[in-house]
């Protein structure tokens, strides 16, 4: 038995064509919006393998850093470094900020660590260009996606960081490049005021008596001291030794230095079920809506091309032609289609997805999945047209 | 009159559409015999009954009373019917339509293929069966044509042999001639003659053109849903 509804596709192929693109483009949207959520994920996953730790330390009753701000003293990771199975400990912070690039701004989450080589918890784990930082201050290994490159001068504040190292890929959750200082600096970064605004609070400062009294001739100079570095930082990440279980370190800190501890798993949850949470759900509403859209569209192209053929399909049922093979051959047409709109659907979003923004990931798993929904929502889709093909009577082909 | 048992015969034929006083009787009392291998023609004014008599014989429109045998097979028999009568009109009767109704998508070889290939007859031999027939009506040359691509005539011979390949032993015709000029006209009624003759097969061409009916031996006519029969003048057709 020949096929229908190949014949049908070949005999007018520039309809199915074209139909087949506009759907494409609209299948391509849906994968390109799955990519957006798996590149979103991928960059969480990032950001916790840049960071080498097994194990966060924050502030109490916070869910820091990445999802919400955690400030602890500077000194707490020397207690921490003691602790049952920790192999060591360091601190970090982050803060996101734009800086200015070749005249352009970009907003780049700045990281502050201690340098030191590859393997050191906060560290980038593997360069692409360059070394990793070894003076104290003013040197920075920044990502391939803010656009400098090496010998650069980045200005933080009113510093200047010359780039001795590229990394690929270290992105903050929300796909911002990352640039690495050392801790101190970036500690200073934090809470650095313009002049004006530190002379004004000096001034306030000594012109308070309480803190200028006669007796104590060395008070105001500690405070003005005091109100110009930054002792804190947003948390000290751990690496734990060979043999222990994460959980089985963390517990001892929560309880004695009672800080907050997240395990991996922890963290990734924190970062995949809250901080980009809404936005999975914002995506997932997207998708939603595109499938129901390309339903309607393909249902309602399956459909117009059918009452196009009434006719035929009354001549058809009139010499004999089952039901199954006319509902066959709608179906057929419809998953024709499906599949046309999914080889353009897939094509498009290859092509058009490196020129994004962020970083959009596109999984061969998801690629499968939205073949697999394609072809459903056309085999639902043509149910309206197969049902109005069926209920055409024969008799229709006979005049009168 | 020639062996029945392979025409139609029809017997005491009623219709009424509807029920109660708004009840129509479409058709009232229908005899009608058709011989393997004769054309008859069906005519009558518009309302009469021709297409519900043809929807009643191609077993699309189920009767209200009577008898029909097809072929030497009862198909109906007071509210009694033939189980099957999807296969009943692939096999046992072939349709022509006022207008050729081509599938439109298929080229003339399928399209006349396409029966017996439904009938479950492989695709090598439902094309050769094909093209056989395609040879006899002279459109062979046309084979791998697409539908839109012939004339009126040649659509016409191609829906004629369409209805002959499962070899019926029936042949509805709806007004086939309407669409074309004299010549292709009767060129068409000669057509249906000769495969008449060759296929032993029993036409009934329903008709309202004055340019054909003289070319039957035995008419029918149907007026108020009876039918009478009548002798025609049987003109030779060169």
């Amino acid at each position: 038995m020949i096929s229908l509804a190949g014949r049908d596709i070949l005999h007018s192929w520039g309809k199915f064509v074209f139909t087949g693109v506009g759907l494409g483009l609209l299948i391509g949207v849906t994968l390109s919006m799955a990519g957006v959520y798996r590149g979103m994920v991928d960059d969480a996953w990032s950001l916790l393998d840049n960071s080498g730790a097994d194990l966060w330390v924050v502030q109490k009753d916070t869910l820091g850093p990445y999802a919400e701000s955690s400030s602890l003293y500077d000194d707490v990771y020397r207690s921490i470094r003691v602790m049952p199975g920790v192999a060591s400990a360091a601190n970090v912070t982050y803060l996101t900020m734009q800086v200015v690039q070749g005249g352009r701004d970009v907003r780049a989450m700045v990281v502050g660590v201690v340098p030191g080589g590859p393997g050191e918890p906060g560290q980038p784990g593997y360069l692409v260009a360059g070394r990793h930082m070894t003076r104290g201050h003013y040197e920075a290994v920044a990502d391939t996606a803010a656009g400098f490159k090496l010998d650069e001068i980045i200005e933080i504040r009113r510093n200047r960081y010359r780039v001795v190292g590229l990394t690929r890929h270290t992105v903050s959750s929300a796909g911002d490049p990352m640039i690495f200082i050392p801790l101190k600096d970036a500690q200073e970064a934090q809470f650095l005021k313009d002049n004006d605004v530190i002379l004004q609070q000096r001034r306030r400062t000594s012109e308070n008596p309480a803190f200028d009294r006669p007796g104590v001739p060395g008070l105001l100079d500690s405070i003005i001291t005091s109100q110009s570095t930054n002792t804190y930082v947003n948390a000290v990440l751990v690496v734990i030794k060979p043999g222990y279980a994460p959980e089985e370190v963390a517990e001892p800190i929560r309880r004695w230095k009672r800080l907050q501890v997240y395990t991996r798993t922890q963290m990734e949850s924190i970062l995949i079920g809250k901080l980009i949470a809404t936005s999975a759900k914002q995506i997932g509403m997207f998708l939603i809506i595109l499938a129901t859209v390309s339903a309607a569209i393909v249902a309602f192209i399956i459909y117009t091309l059918t009452l196009g053929k009434i006719r035929e399909i009354a001549v058809l049922k009139l010499i004999g032609t089952k039901n199954r093979t006319i509902a066959g051959m709608i179906m057929q047409q419809s998953l024709g289609l499906g599949l046309i709109g999914f080889i353009v659907g897939k094509i498009a979003a290859t092509l058009w997805v490196p020129i994004f923004p962020k970083y959009v990931l596109l999984l061969p798993g998801d690629a499968a999945r939205g073949f697999f929904a394609v072809m459903l929502i056309c085999l639902l889709a043509s149910l309206v047209a197969v049902r109005a093909a069926l209920k055409v009577d024969p008799a229709e082909a006979i005049g009168g | 009159m020639a062996d029945l048992q392979r025409g139609i015969l029809i017997e005491g034929l009623r219709k009424r559409y509807g029920e109660g006083d708004t009840a129509v009787d479409a058709l009232k009392h229908v005899d009608m015999e058709v011989a393997p291998g004769e054309v008859v023609g069906l005519i009558g004014p518009s309302g009469s009954g021709k297409s519900t008599l043809l929807k009643c014989l191609g077993a699309v429109t189920e009767p209200s009373a009577g008898r029909m045998t097809v072929g030497g097979e009862i198909i109906y028999d007071n509210g009694w019917k033939i189980p099957d009568l999807r296969a009943l009109r692939r096999d046992k009767i072939g349709f022509v339509f006022q207008a050729p109704y081509l599938i439109p998508f298929l080229d003339v070889t399928d399209n006349v293929a396409l029966l017996p290939m439904l009938a479950g007859v492989s695709n090598a031999e439902a094309r050769k069966r094909a093209l056989e027939l395609l040879s006899a009506l002279d459109v062979a040359h046309r084979a791998n044509a697409m539908p839109a691509q012939l004339s009126g005539g040649e659509q016409q011979r191609v829906s004629i042999a369409r209805a002959l390949v499962n070899r019926p032993p029936v042949i509805l015709a709806d007004e086939p001639t309407a669409p074309l000029d004299s010549e292709r006209a009767l060129a068409v009624i000669r057509l249906l003659n000769q495969m008449a003759q060759q296929y032993s097969t029993a036409i009934i061409v329903v008709t309202h053109d004055e340019k054909i009916i003289p070319t039957f031996k035995r008419i029918y006519q149907i007026r108020d849903g009876r039918t009478h029969e009548q002798a025609g003048e049987g003109r030779e057709l060169e």
